[in-house]
């Protein structure tokens, strides 16, 4: 138990990001979609920042970085999508808003 | 003053840029002065370098102006160049002369009509390509000119178009043409094909050594050549468009009909004179072309009752004329005829739009009559013009010119004595009905009041016209008369001097036959229509003339043979194959994108959380195959 | 710090289930603070003490509280937990389930192919990874830095409650709606 090995590490990422999955694929409600949506982006970050570790360098923590401001601008972007989404129809479930089907 | 000879064809295209751009916001003199003044300018610049040209001819015998180079593939190269040789010079001074008449008397004639800087934009394109088509110096923006012609044509028959007779005037005349036109091009690609260029004095130069006398190759271009002339100047069988095309205003008749369009034929085949010396088949075809042509227009225009129709099928007749001469290689003969024939022509148009002006838009020249004392101007050029077209001896240029091919039609080495019966018989006719015209419209009781008299604008190219009609005849006279032959010898700079058979009776007999059926012409003319003529009430009784009359007055029902032969069949295929049989094929690809994009719209939902199963079920795809392979 | 590691990954694993799995979106998100923090504590344990910093302070801090104020905004309480209780049967489960079950066993098989290899348990420090972003990173630093400023005007944009959403070819005839 004193080691870690590192694809015991990628397999923790592994199993939130399909946690993440399984969430969006699951809920109907937008707000659910979101915050499973962050926990796969969580996940990928995870495995950024064990490949950084294992080969010691610092790139894996840069990208962690980037995704992390991905998450931000994409998380302040959908919040207010999902303001207006209320706000016009008066509903948050995703089932509802087909309005862009062929 | 020959580096201004791009300014010939260019001030007229300028004239019908301004007025077709900016033509709705210019008032009616400005248009005027646009429209006549382009083509004024030009005739004025025609007329002098063409005074430089037979001062001192060019040692190279034309003038020559490259303005830029058009376009080069593979082999073809065609610049944007003009020439000028003796030929050109005659149709140019020609075009532009007449062609600034026209438009001078166009400025009062439409006066009243809304679409004024439409109609003088037409009319300047149409000199425009006219001049392109005659002072080109390769075949291929010749054809340019020639389509220009075509379509202008189209623009100017179908000008009124409310009227839906006009417009399909206007659409006969353009698709029988093209039929020439196709004919036309094919004997173009044929004749690159066999020489390499399409470069005019070139194939002059060329032909005679690629091909041997009476080749098959050649007879079959200088008849292809020859059915674009055919088409465009309305000779058998493709003549039915002209008489329809009277649809348009009076003065793009007198263009059409004098200056430009139908003379196009006799100007390539002129031009293209070596290829035709080559093929004496496809000259004996143009004689006989002619010659029937001739015949066959003449007795439809003996019938016709509205005036202008009768010029038309006049046309016909005499443009037969010219193709005859140039079938028996009397190069000059038919040029010189062309020459006279277009002063003539245009005062004859000119001044039967005055008379249907006056009228009131009446064209039945039954229903006019003792017109003579009203307008005398009007009667005094008109008369001047028929007795031209009558050929009436010594006084009138249509004698001089007329007399000339009769003469070759039976001397000239292509000739022969059948030919020249039909020309004699086609002269009795002219002459018939010249004087029918004049005494049906200008004596006699009046029928319809006139309206106000036409203006000077109107009168004045009359009178000149007038005068040019009678007075151009005297530079060409008949060998055995006098010494004269000014003509003939500017012409023969560029075309071969006509080779005569030998043994032949002295000119003079065929001189006095020829005035002799003019006189004989003119004067049955004179016993049936001055006055009530008691033979002229019998021949109406008996049903058999009328009906021969019927028959001709429909222009021996060529478009009903036509329609028989070719639309009718046509209709009937395209009735059979309503469903285009070719086209299942087509559909069915557009059917199937079209199901298919149903099919895979399907996918296209709109849910959410369906396109994220589908990228993940991609993704396990990729992964399987992956950990498979 | 193996065992660190270990219980922390545990904690946000299980942490993560409870987020999927609420049907309250306060609780929810109460566990996704959990599931972030113990993510930020399984980075110190790889040795990557800026990163479970930043996890901290912009994920469990910032997002999570973008998150809160939006639920609260549209005050979703117990109407909402009804309706997530409604939707979220057991046959909604089973699908993704399985989908997401397949993927994960194919990942596991993806990376178990090669011999175990252990992490060196030694520390990336903040000052290394600040040098490698703004020196060879840079331009990309630049672009995250556009990707943000987009970000902030889009939701500005998008925020706005605008009275009517028409064409503005529309607009000239305020009859129409």
């Amino acid at each position: 138990m004193s080691i870690v090995h590192a694809h015991t590490v990628l397999i923790v990422a592994a199993i939130l990001f399909v946690l993440g999955l399984a969430g969006v694929l699951t809920r109907k409600n937008i707000i659910f979609m979101l915050l499973s949506i962050e926990i796969m982006l969580n996940a990928a970050g995870l495995a950024f920042v064990a490949a950084g570790s294992r080969w010691q360098q610092p790139d894996g923590q840069v990208m962690y970085l980037f995704i992390l401001a991905m998450a931000a601008a994409e998380v302040s972007v959908a919040l207010a999508l999902v303001l207006q989404i209320q706000h016009q129809h008066k509903t948050l479930d995703v089932e509802e808003l087909k309005e862009l089907k062929d | 003053m020959q580096q201004y000879l791009y300014l010939i064809p260019v001030l007229p295209l300028l004239g019908f840029l301004v007025l077709s751009m900016a033509g709705k916001h210019l008032s009616r003199n400005f248009i005027a002065g646009i429209g006549a003044g382009s083509i004024c300018t030009s005739a004025l610049i025609a007329l002098i370098i063409s005074a430089g040209f037979l001062q001192s001819p060019p040692e190279t015998g034309a003038y020559t102006q490259v303005l830029w180079h058009w376009f080069l593939t593979g082999h073809l190269s065609a610049d944007v160049s003009l020439r000028m040789d003796a030929l050109s010079l005659v149709f140019i001074c020609i075009i532009t002369f007449i062609g600034a008449l026209i438009h001078i008397y166009s400025i009062a004639f439409m006066r009243e009509d809304r679409d004024y800087a439409r109609f003088f934009a037409s009319m300047n394109l149409f000199v425009c390509a006219m001049l392109t088509l005659v002072m080109a110096d390769n075949l291929v923006l010749m054809y340019l000119g020639w389509e220009g012609v075509g379509l202008c044509s189209y623009l100017l028959i179908g000008f009124w178009y409310e009227t839906p007779a006009n417009y399909r005037a206007a659409n006969k005349a353009f698709v029988i043409t093209r039929i020439g036109d196709t004919a036309m091009i094919i004997g173009l690609f044929l004749l690159f094909k066999e020489l390499g260029t399409l470069y005019i004095p070139d194939i002059l130069a060329k032909a005679p050594q690629q091909f041997g006398s009476g080749s098959t190759t050649i007879t079959l271009i200088a008849l292809l050549l020859l059915s674009g002339g055919i088409g465009k100047s309305a000779q058998l069988p493709l003549q039915t468009w002209l008489p329809d095309a009277m649809a348009g205003p009076s003065p793009v008749s007198a263009l059409i009909h004098a200056a430009t369009m139908v003379t196009a034929g006799v100007y390539l085949i002129a031009r293209m004179h070596t290829l035709f010396e080559l093929s004496p088949i496809a000259m004996q075809v143009t004689a006989i072309i002619g010659a029937v042509t001739l015949f066959i227009a003449g007795c439809s225009a003996m019938v016709q009752t509205d005036i202008k129709r009768v010029l038309a099928y006049s046309t016909i007749s005499q443009i037969g004329y010219m193709f005859l001469a140039l079938g028996v290689g009397a190069w000059s003969a038919a040029i010189f005829h062309f020459f006279t024939h277009a002063f003539f022509k245009a005062l004859l148009f000119l001044a039967a739009g005055a008379v249907i002006e006056t009228l009131h838009h009446e064209h039945d020249i039954f229903k006019m009559g003792g017109l003579r004392k009203k307008m005398p101007v009007i009667f005094y050029t008109f008369t001047i013009g028929a007795a031209a077209l009558a050929a009436l001896p010594l006084i009138t240029a249509g004698f001089f010119s007329k007399d000339q091919i009769l003469w070759y039609a039976w001397s000239a080495n292509g000739g022969h004595p059948v030919l020249w019966t039909l020309a004699l018989l086609g002269a009795f006719i002219t002459a018939f009905y010249s004087t029918r015209l004049i005494l049906v419209v200008f004596w006699g009781d009046m029928k319809t009041t006139p309206g106000h008299l036409p203006g000077p604008a109107m009168v004045v190219p009359l009178v000149i016209l007038a005068f040019f009609s009678i007075a151009v005849g005297w530079i060409e006279w008949p060998h055995n008369l006098l010494h004269v032959s000014l003509f003939s010898e500017i012409v023969q700079q560029a075309l071969p001097a006509t080779t005569l058979k030998s043994n032949l009776p002295p000119e003079i007999v065929f001189q006095l036959i020829a005035v002799g059926v003019s006189l004989l012409g003119i004067y049955t003319g004179y016993v049936l229509y001055y006055g009530q003529s008691e033979l002229l009430m019998r021949w109406k009784q008996s049903e058999g003339l009328m009906s021969v009359r019927h028959f001709l007055f429909k222009g021996w029902k060529f478009d009903q043979l036509y329609d028989i032969l070719l639309v009718r069949p046509f209709l009937f295929i395209t009735r059979i194959n309503k469903s285009d049989v070719s086209d299942k094929l087509y559909t069915a690809i557009a059917d199937a994108n079209l199901h298919l994009n149903k099919l895979f719209s399907i996918s296209q939902n709109g849910s959410l959380r369906w396109y994220v199963t589908g990228v993940l079920i991609g993704i396990l795809f990729i992964i399987t195959l992956q950990l498979l392979l | 710090m193996s065992l660190v590691f270990y219980i922390s990954s545990f904690i946000a694993i299980l942490s993560t289930i409870m987020v999927i799995t609420r049907y309250q979106p306060i609780h929810a998100l109460l566990y996704l603070v959990v599931s972030f923090l113990a993510l930020a504590v399984t980075f110190l344990s790889l040795g990557a003490p800026f990163a479970a910093a930043l996890q901290v302070i912009v994920y469990a801090g910032a997002i999570v509280v973008l998150f809160i104020f939006v639920v609260m905004m549209l005050n979703l309480g117990k109407q909402t937990a009804q309706q997530e209780k409604e939707w979220l049967q057991l046959r909604a489960w089973l699908g993704p389930s399985i989908l997401s079950l397949v993927l994960l066993a194919e990942m596991a098989v993806l990376l178990l192919q090669d011999a175990p290899e252990a992490m060196p348990a030694t520390v990336v420090t903040p000052k290394q990874v600040s040098l490698s972003l703004y020196g060879e990173y840079i331009i990309a630093v630049e672009l995250v830095g556009f990707l943000l400023m987009t970000g902030i005007v889009g939701a500005a944009h998008i925020g706005k409650h605008k009275k009517k959403s028409l064409h503005r070819f529309l607009q000239t005839y305020p009859n129409l709606n």
